[in-house]
């Protein structure tokens, strides 16, 4: 997996032994989706769509997470915005910015090529980072356990 | 590797460090201020297509920021970074970057399995 990070964006590569449309259902299926994801989503994908996701949070119970659903080029690319780490129950974040999650799929010889990039962190306010990180602390527990249940059953 | 090893402190000196870096030439004097060290303005301008007056402006964004200090030398003020700044910058990056790495890792599973 490569790394390359800029003060605004996150960007990743991976190499998955899987056919292009094999990964495509994984992202553009809300239900697949929210099976790796780690999170129950309340609806289907669609451009324009506004979906919500429940995850479980360590010490926190269930958490709302609002995805807004941009592009989907079928089995090349989707996109969609969201507000990274607003996982504070309670908290209304709709007039915050949101980044902007890409993943763009090519077809190579043994399987498929996944980019994904994460923009917009230089326009999320000082503060809401902050807690958005005390936030991540908390969530990456609860993926851990998560994993460690998944791994054991 | 501790959860809780990029704290929360960290992200809220970095947002302005993430403002100050969203600009070529404030990156150019920091990637030349890390090559080279220490430099006057005079050494920073040179070879720049940007005036002194921009390259001193600049420096004063960088500044209050927090990613470099000046002290005076005879005449001259010498600038360098402030490499605790820069490394709390990457740390918080860093973080967001392995929420990813995680969910990449999943998914592969997924697909693959």
């Amino acid at each position: 997996m490569k790394l390359h990070n800029t003060t605004d964006r996150i960007e990743k590569e991976i190499v998955l032994r899987a056919p292009r449309s094999r990964v495509w259902r994984a992202l553009a299926s809300a239900d697949e989706f929210g099976a790796w994801f780690g999170m129950k989503l309340d609806g289907a994908f669609a451009p324009g769509g506004r979906v919500r996701g429940q995850m479980t949070l360590h010490d926190r119970g269930p958490v709302t997470v609002e995805i807004v659903i941009e592009r989907m080029d079928a089995e090349t690319r989707m996109s969609y915005r969201w507000h990274p780490y607003a996982f504070e129950p309670g908290v209304d974040y709709s007039s915050e910015p949101t980044t902007l999650v890409e993943f763009h799929l090519e077809e190579i010889a043994d399987g498929t090529r996944l980019t994904v990039v994460e923009s917009g962190f230089d326009r999320i306010p000082a503060a809401r980072r902050a807690e958005a990180l005390r936030m991540n602390d908390a969530g990456w527990a609860g993926q851990l356990e998560n994993i460690a249940r998944h791994v054991a059953s | 590797m501790s959860l809780h090893s990029a704290g929360w402190r960290d992200v809220s000196r970095a947002a302005p460090v993430f403002a100050a870096l969203g600009d070529q030439t404030r990156l150019a004097l920091v990637a030349r201020m890390s090559s080279d060290g220490p430099l006057s303005i005079t050494q920073l301008t040179a070879g720049s297509a940007v005036t002194r007056q921009a390259i001193t402006k600049h420096l004063g964004i960088l500044a209050s920021a927090g990613l470099v200090s000046d002290r005076r030398q005879g005449r001259e003020r010498i600038w360098e970074l402030e490499l605790e700044q820069m490394e709390a910058a990457r740390r918080y990056l860093d973080h967001v970057s392995k929420r990813w790495d995680a969910a990449l890792d999943r998914l592969k599973q997924f697909v693959e399995e």
